[in-house]
């Protein structure tokens, strides 16, 4: 496959010149094998100091009880499943790159899925500990659990979507860490082999002894591909079941079948927004312009607006649904989404979603860098305003007016949220100093075909049709990472 | 004789091992086997290395999985403790479908990576085998069992016509005990 030369009309996923394997192993294990530097130090610092909050908000709330939160009789879900909605969301692009872009073949997909994986896994521990902090007493999480028990035994209701719940994030979370663990084994081994001493040993340990014989080689790839095969259901499968714990209940803006294919775009929405978020600082931070090219961004940009169009659609739906339904209190929720007292909110989930996303359709958004990363954090603060608008504005008022209320955090509930953004940052942090933040195994299988130097060699040698050359140049003048002046000879 | 106990021929472009390989085959050098930086398509068919079988594995495991998780939720909800839901039947499949589904793919995934991690002897603390260091780094490494395989110089003089950057003469197997 290696020999294999790729059209020329394609864009480069590797700049650069000089880049040789070597090169490839030495740029991304450079912040693994280097001290971390003073940006790493205090970015570490903030979150850890952020996560310490969460720590103590979390305990807070066990020690008092849920009552420390702003929760009432008539919105019992608020901030905490906002919160979890938000983070499981998030974790979606991970496994939609790794698996999803896998089965397509699209190859760009092989420099950022390891960082979207461990993002994934991060924002589902971030999700996780919300279901555990939600419970207040969190040890009765066993009954969750379809364990014997001393009432009778008394099982847990497989007919309830919140049971379903339980097994759809248990199983992600762990089929998703096997998936990136399992891909972690090649890099592992070639850190262990360029360390030394204690360092050796660890990266041993954590290698399995991996080899890269030819054996293993072709297990792993059969392994890669039937787990990106099984995922790609399991991830839609999720967010499809987290919908569900609202689309099966009788409330008004939560009783509605589109909630699964809705719920579904606008996690892929959210974790593509948070992917660009991290990877636009991470590549200028650890020097990797070369690797997560501008081809990348804007790749990542228009998935972006794909998936913000579709939840665009399904806002709309949703509206028109209410108003045809005739339900009084259907239309009321809606209604109430832009009159009510929640009218601020509403504004920030469809202005960020729909309206600030629809920018993208310019190409020099989207490959402007300070503008992708201002509109993912954007789509990042307007998906979190979506699962607020759903859960709280649709519980404040639902059927008995009597019994309306509002809903107010208190600064527990404010610290359990910004704390839970401060141990992603640290866990992502301890990941991009320990961890090959690249997959490099898979980037050296496109150095020979799709890097920029394959590609000028091919037109260099004058194989290519001059007019596909000039459109192939044409391409490069959006990336930051490529020096124009070398091709205005060619 | 010499205490050559393997030969290594290291090679910098995936390519042009592919070559070596022809032509060490082509001169009935048995190869013991090639270390590679990433998956190159097509050695396992050269070296003659059947296709996995891991798939059936997933599958029976998958298979496993599902049964499992489903018979568990009949014995819960059907047999041992039915439930009166507004008169509904104890027995409700769909209901059972997400757990099911997420226990097939929990088992595949498991299953198949386990075997994958045992079948190829993978595990945490295991000793790494390494001939060459830099054949999880740049160098692509065709090992050579030197026992039986001689002269020696014929198969430098091969490795280096193929274009190797570098041959070795270990006297040890693995140099990554020490």
């Amino acid at each position: 496959m290696a020999s294999h030369n790729e059209s020329i009309l394609r864009e480069p996923l590797i700049t650069g010149k000089d880049i040789t394997y070597a090169k490839i192993t030495a740029d991304v294990l450079h912040p693994v094998e280097n001290p971390p530097t003073k940006a790493w130090w205090i970015g570490f610092i903030v979150s850890a100091i952020v996560a310490c909050l969460w720590v103590f908000a979390v305990s807070w709330t066990f020690w008092f009880g849920i009552g420390s939160w702003g929760l009432n009789k008539t919105v019992g879900w608020a901030w905490d499943i906002t919160g979890f909605v938000w983070w499981v969301g998030i974790g979606h692009a991970g496994t939609l790159i790794s698996a999803i872009l896998l089965l397509f073949r699209q190859n760009w997909r092989n420099s950022i899925n390891r960082s979207a994986e461990a993002m994934t896994i991060f924002a589902v521990i971030c999700a996780a500990t919300y279901i555990v902090a939600h419970m207040g007493r969190p040890w009765m999480a066993v009954y969750s659990l379809p364990l014997p028990n001393q009432y009778g035994s008394l099982w847990v209701n497989f007919n309830s979507p919140l049971i379903w719940d339980v097994f759809a994030i248990s199983t992600y979370f762990s089929v998703s860490l096997v998936f990136w663990y399992t891909g972690l084994l090649p890099d592992f081994a070639s850190i262990r082999d360029r360390a030394t001493g204690l360092r050796r040993r660890i990266y041993s340990i954590c290698s399995f002894g991996w080899t890269g014989s030819v054996k293993t080689w072709q297990r792993f790839e059969t392994v890669s591909l039937i787990l990106a095969g099984v995922s790609t259901p399991l991830v839609l499968s999720v967010h499809t079941i987290v919908s569900m714990d609202f689309a099966t209940s009788l409330e008004p803006g939560w009783h509605t079948t589109i909630f699964p294919p809705y719920f579904v775009a606008g996690a892929i929405f959210s974790g593509f927004a948070m992917v660009q978020t991290l990877l636009l600082v991470t590549r200028k931070v650890l020097g990797l312009e070369n690797y997560i090219t501008m081809f990348h961004i804007e790749s990542m940009n228009k998935i972006i607006l794909l998936t913000g169009s579709i939840v665009g659609v399904a806002y709309l739906t949703e509206f028109f649904i209410a108003y045809y339904s005739g339900g009084e209190y259907e239309q009321y929720t809606f209604l109430n989404r832009f009159t009510g007292p929640y009218w601020w909110a509403g504004c920030m989930m469809y202005g960020c979603n729909v309206l600030m996303t629809q920018m993208m359709w310019f190409k020099k958004v989207r490959t402007n860098i300070p503008i992708s990363w201002i509109l993912s954090i954007v789509v990042n603060i307007g998906m979190w305003f979506e699962r607020f608008v759903i859960i709280v504005t649709s519980l404040h008022r639902d059927f008995i007016p009597s019994s309306w209320a509002m809903f107010y955090p208190t600064w527990i509930d404010m610290s359990v949220f910004i704390g839970s953004i401060g141990v992603f940052f640290t866990l992502f942090l301890l990941f991009i100093r320990f961890f090959p933040s690249i997959a490099m195994a898979e980037v050296k299988l496109l150095l020979k075909s799709s890097s920029e130097q394959a590609k000028k060699k091919l037109i260099d040698g004058g194989h290519v049709d001059p007019s596909h050359a000039e459109f192939y140049k044409e391409s490069l003048t959006k990336f930051d990472s490529v020096e124009l002046s070398d091709y205005e000879k060619v | 004789m010499s205490d050559t106990k393997f030969i290594l021929g290291l090679f910098d472009d995936p390519d042009v091992m592919m070559h070596g390989i022809d032509k060490l085959q082509k001169n009935s050098v048995p190869i013991y086997d090639v270390y590679t930086p990433m998956p190159i398509h097509g050695i396992d068919d050269k070296l003659g290395i059947k296709p996995s079988r891991l798939g059936y594995a997933a599958f029976m495991f998958g298979c496993l999985g599902g049964t499992t998780i489903f018979s568990l939720v009949y014995y819960f909800l059907v047999h041992d403790w039915p439930m009166d839901i507004g008169g509904k039947p104890a027995f409700a499949v769909p209901d059972f479908i997400p757990a099911t589904f997420e226990w097939t793919v929990l088992f595949t995934a498991f299953g198949m990576t386990f075997t994958f991690f045992f079948a190829t002897h993978l595990f945490p603390g295991r000793a790494p085998r390494v001939m060459d260091f830099r054949a999880t780094d740049d160098r692509f490494v065709i090992a050579i069992d030197a026992k039986g395989n001689i002269p020696h110089a014929d198969i430098t003089n091969i490795l280096k016509e193929a274009g190797a950057v570098e041959i070795k003469h270990n006297d040890r197997k693995y140099v990554s005990y020490e």
